[in-house]
Order: C-alpha cells, then structure tokens, then sequence
C-alpha cells in the first residue's frame, strides 16, 4: 500500500509540476471550446455586404418594416463607382453589387464562396417575387415560415462540448501513459523499479489513478467554463459524464501504453500519440458533426473508440438519454482497453 | 548482516557477442569487492546477472543461496541497487525522492529523511532533482540505493563522469559502507579507485576474469621494479653505470627514468651525488598489472 501511495503521489506531483502538460491538457482544450463556442455561437447566417449602385428602387421603395427585415441578412451601402465596386467584389471584401436599370435588377457576385452566392441569389430572388407580387395586388396563396431548431434546443455549444471534452481526455490519458512509460525506461527507472519489491499492478494503478484524477479534473473545469461563460444547458443524466471518462480514459491509457511499448524516446512517443489521436479526434466528430460526411468515412470512424466515447457523451449530457444508452458505447471502450493492454503486455520491455 | 555472493562459471550473450565468458568468484559478506575493467569490459553486465536484471545465457549466480532472477521481495529488500544512469522520478526534490525510494521498500519517511545526512545533502532537500550537480546527483542515487539499509549494494561506476574533487569525496562516503558488515560489489575503469576501496579486485577484460586478488597482492604477485625519475639534467645518461643496481635506463621528456629492485640502495647512491631534486619514485600499479596481464596499456 505504502508503494501503490508513494508512486502515485509521485506521478500525480510531477503532472501538478509540468507546466506545459497542464497547459496542453486543461488549458489548450478549453481555447477550443472558447474557439467554437465562443466565436461560432448563435452566428446565424452572417449579414452579407452589399452594394448598391445609381438607384435601386426595389431597395429604396421598400417599406420600412420589409428593409428592417432584409437588413438582417445583407448590409446595404451605396456609391456610384460600378468598376470600383465590381473590383471589391473581385476580392472579396463585398458578397455583390447591385444596379437596377427600369424592370431589370442586377446582381453582380462571386462563386469563390458559394454559400454566400446562393444565401444572396435567394434574398434577391425573393426581393424581386415579392416586389412582383406587391404590384399585382394580389394576396399571396402560400407564405413560408422557417424556424432553425438549433437555435431552440440545440445550440453550437451544445454539439462541440461533448465532443472537444472527449478529445481532452483522449489526450492526456493517451500522453499520461506513453510519455511516462518511456520516460521510465529511458531513464533507468523501470528496471531500477524491477528491482524493488514492488509489484506491477502497483506500477500499472498509480498510474490509472493519477490519470483518473485528471480526467476528472478536466471534466469539472471543461463542464463548469461551457455552463458559466458559453452558455451549455445539460440535461439530468449529464452526471454519466464520470462512467464514461472512467472507460473512456482506459480505453486512451491502453492505446498510450501501446504507443509507449513501441516508441524509444519521448519525442517518438508524443509524436505517435498525436499521429493517432489527433486524426481520430477529426474522424470521431470532436471538432464538428460526421452527420453530413460520406458513408465510407462513417463506416472508418466507428472502428474508432473516441466516436463511441463522443456519442456516448453527446447522448446524456445534451440529449438527455439514459444509462441504457451507453450500454453498448462502455462495453466497446473495455473490450479496445482489454485488446490495446494485452498487446502492450506483449511488446513491453523493461530495458532502454 | 552482508550476503554472500557466489558467481559461478557465467556467461553473458548478447546474440552472437560474448560479454562475459566463464566467469566464478565469490564475495564473502562484508566485503568490499571491485570488478574492474575497460569500459565494454562486461563489468556491467555482469553486475546486472548479479543483480537479477539479466538472465545468466550459462552459469549460475546466487546471493545467499537465492537466485536473484527469480523476483523474491524478501531477497530484493536486502539488496540496493545504484544503476548507471541516475534513475529519479521527474520533478521531485531530493527529500522526495529518497521517501519515495524509501516508500517502495516500506522505510517510514523519517527513515529515509537521516539519509540526506549520511550523503550530504540536507541543504539541498528542496530542490528539485533536475538541478543538482552531477556529483550532487550520484550521492543521491547512491542514497536511494541505501534507503532500505540493505545487507549488499551493488554500485555500479558511481563515480563516472565526476571532477577528481567529486571523486574523492564520494570515496569518503563509499568507505563507510562495509563499516556495520555490509558487502558493497562495485564497478569501475579507475584503477586508482579500485586500489583505495576494495578489499579484494577482479580484473576483467573481454568478457574474461584475468585475475583476483587484493590490490596490494595483484601488485607484489607482479615482482615489478621500481621506476625513479630524476629531474632533467640531474643525471647524465653515461653517469648511469656508476650507480649500480640500476636494471634499466631510459630518458625521456620527462628526465632520467631508471627501473630498480633496489630501490634503497640506489636512491643512497643517487642522494650522494646530490641528484635527489625533483625526484620521484613510483611503485607498480593495478596498471602495471593490467599491461603484464594483456599486453596492452590501460586506456579507460
């Protein structure tokens, strides 16, 4: 028992000591969060510039609570430079240029990016229909009424949390094991260790243990930033956030353990860690959705144990399904930790 | 208190390379005992069989009876172990460190605390490993390797890479070691360290056990002359035959270097014709004995 405390206040002292670990694993994940959270919240579609040459009277003869309305999507300036304007719209720094000559209105733009292209083509479309439709007098037989629902339940926090929370404990349990495994063997400390009458499994919970600490850690600060300053809402079972770093961080020591049997310094071994989580962190939906990627990559990602880690997550702490749903996900992480541990145990050496 | 040792007939592979061939000796507890040798000599590895690091490809070793590569926790608490590399947890301060080392063999940390004394290290108990000095670093191994007051310690070239200062200081901890019976089995390439610290030497070279003995019998079992070197100009060269007993004489660089078996009397006949300046006598060495055992000066 006195071995098992003494190592893992060892290990757990020299996480609290190294600045750029703490950095990496609790500080660098939350300029994420702030990065997708922050910074792409709530951004409905961003108003587009426009600007308007001469006059343009479907612009100028709208009433004014029609021109409130459009004003939320494109911003409107005028000038009376048409090469001038058409150049801004060449490069970039305005979506259009709009001239209206008697029943004709233009509308000169750039498919450099096409999702502004088509947001301005179908505001114009619509001006225009309904600027048509005004002339007429007649009332119109359908009107749309369009509602996001991400804006009522769903908000981009509430997709990128479980996922870039996912990827932080992926991380640091991946690099806790395989640094400090050869860490230990470069420096003569396994064998100075095989030597002691210490048992692995001491070797093997001290390092769990500490590893534990700060995935737990890391929730509690990840959760307590996205609730106090990005606005999360999490729903009753998000306390399932705990069995599952629990898995989710054994499932990352074994695939840490792995990468530290095979690497033979400490810069391979960081290098390898980040060759494989960092990819799988992109294929397994940390940073955004795979709902709209091919089916082939989908296929790809569920080989992959932070996708079951991500869901799992995703499914309690915002969409509020129960226990029941990570049954499956809890079960897959123990059987990669089981298969990952008995490689590692195959190709473990104790010498430098 | 102290473990008798017994290495016999051992050979060390690795793949098709012999790094110890055939190799016995036994080390009576409580002694202190050296194996010395170039590096690449197989010292270490041997030492590492002994120890129970390393699988015997032949021959067998046993402390006390026991073999050290079956992990036995009630052999492993009574042996400490200073490896090469000065192997420390990251980011702990010495104190730390030693209650660590302490922690793993159940010593209670007050325990471990007097060994900051015994190194001489309790002004520097709270500073972070990582910024000790090399010397500063093997006292600490050294005492993480005492931590458990074991009954045989095993140190393994503790004093590489060290100033000649370091060296010598370390010396003075090292020759406390056997003091309360403890046997100490050391390596080194310093022959002068093997002459002031063991009780008895195995020479190795090549993997092969040369020779055994202490270094005062190593040295007399040579029979080897005496070398005095006399100050340029002291002495002319054809000034040599007047003298008598002289074996040999040679001039170098350095002056006049005659070779004697009689060094009493030559040194009689030298100070009569008032040649004594800047004279020095030198007796053989361990190195001497290296050079008459393999034909080859002793590089380190």
């Amino acid at each position: 028992m006195t071995a098992l405390r003494a190592l893992t206040a060892a290990m757990a002292k020299a996480f609290v000591r190294d600045r750029m670990t703490i950095f990496w694993s609790v500080v660098f994940p939350l300029m994420f969060l702030a990065l997708f959270g922050g910074l792409f919240s709530d951004r409905s579609s961003p108003r587009l510039d426009v600007v308007a040459v001469g006059s343009v009277a479907v612009l100028d003869q709208l009433p004014a609570d029609a021109r409130a309305q459009l004003d939320q999507s494109i911003s409107v300036t005028t000038s009376d430079d048409l090469g001038g304007s058409l150049a801004r719209v060449r490069s970039g720094a305005v979506a259009a240029v709009v001239t209206q000559d008697g029943g004709t209105v233009d509308v000169h733009y750039s498919r450099a990016d096409q999702v502004r292209a088509a947001q301005l083509l179908a505001t114009f479309s619509g001006l225009v229909d309904a600027t048509n439709l005004a002339a007429s007098g007649a009332p119109p037989a359908v009107s749309l009424h369009t509602a996001q629902v991400e804006d009522t339940s769903l908000r981009t926090i509430q997709f990128v949390t479980p996922g870039l929370l996912g990827w932080a404990v992926a991380m640091s349990a991946t690099f806790g094991s395989a640094v400090n495994l050869v860490a230990w063997r470069t420096n003569g400390l396994l064998r100075r260790m095989r030597l002691a009458p210490v048992s692995t499994s001491s070797v093997v919970l001290a390092r769990v243990g500490v590893s534990l600490a700060v995935a737990f850690g890391q929730v509690v600060i990840f959760l307590a930033v996205a609730v106090a300053f990005f606005g999360l809402k999490l729903t009753g079972w998000w306390p399932m956030v705990f069995p599952l770093t629990l898995v989710g961080t054994l499932a990352f020591l074994s695939i840490g353990l792995l990468a530290g049997s095979v690497a033979k310094t400490e810069e391979a071994a960081v290098g390898l860690a980040n060759v494989i989580v960092l990819p799988m962190a992109f294929l397994s939906g940390s940073f955004f959705s795979l709902a709209g990627a091919p089916g082939w990559l989908q296929a790809v990602s569920r080989v992959l144990p932070l996708r079951y880690l991500n869901e799992a997550m995703l499914d309690t702490m915002v969409r509020g399904k129960g226990p029941s749903s990570v049954l499956v996900p809890v079960l897959v992480l123990l059987a990669f930790t089981a298969v990952l541990t008995a490689a590692s145990a195959r190709l473990f050496r104790w010498e430098p | 208190m102290g473990v008798r040792i017994d290495v016999s007939h051992l050979t060390m592979t690795y793949g098709a390379l012999v790094a110890v061939d055939d190799v016995s000796f036994a080390v009576e507890p409580g002694e202190f005992f050296g194996l010395l040798g170039p590096n690449g000599a197989g010292k270490t590895t041997a030492l590492e069989a002994i120890e129970g690091l390393r699988r015997p490809a032949g021959g067998t070793v046993r402390l006390d009876g026991h073999d050290p590569w079956r992990r036995d926790p009630s052999l492993q608490r009574r042996i400490g172990v200073q490896l090469q590399a000065s192997s420390f947890f990251e980011r702990l301060t010495t104190r730390e460190q030693l209650r660590t080392f302490g922690a793993l063999y159940g010593v209670p940390p007050a325990r471990a605390d007097r060994l900051l004394g015994t190194v001489g290290l309790e002004d520097k108990a709270d500073e972070r490993t990582e910024k000790l000095s090399g010397g500063q670093r093997q006292r600490l191994s050294i005492a993480c390797a005492l931590v458990h007051d074991p009954e045989v310690v095993f140190l393994d070239e503790p004093t590489a890479a060290l100033d000649p200062q370091a060296r010598r200081n370390l010396w003075d901890l090292l020759r406390g070691l056997t003091a309360d019976g403890r046997t100490v089995v050391l390596t080194t390439h310093y022959m002068d360290e093997a002459e002031a610290l063991c009780d008895r030497v195995a020479i190795v070279d090549e993997g092969r056990l040369l020779t055994l003995d202490t270094p005062a019998g190593l040295v007399r079992g040579l029979d080897a002359p005496v070398r005095i070197t006399l100050a340029p100009g002291a002495l002319a060269m054809d000034q040599v035959p007047g003298i008598g007993g002289v074996a040999s004489a040679e001039e170098d660089d350095g002056g006049l270097v005659l070779t004697t078996r009689e060094p009493a009397a030559v040194l009689g006949r030298l100070a009569a014709r008032g040649a004594l300046t800047g004279l020095s006598v030198r007796g053989a060495t361990l190195e001497d004995v290296f050079l008459h055992l393999t034909g080859r000066e002793y590089r380190s």
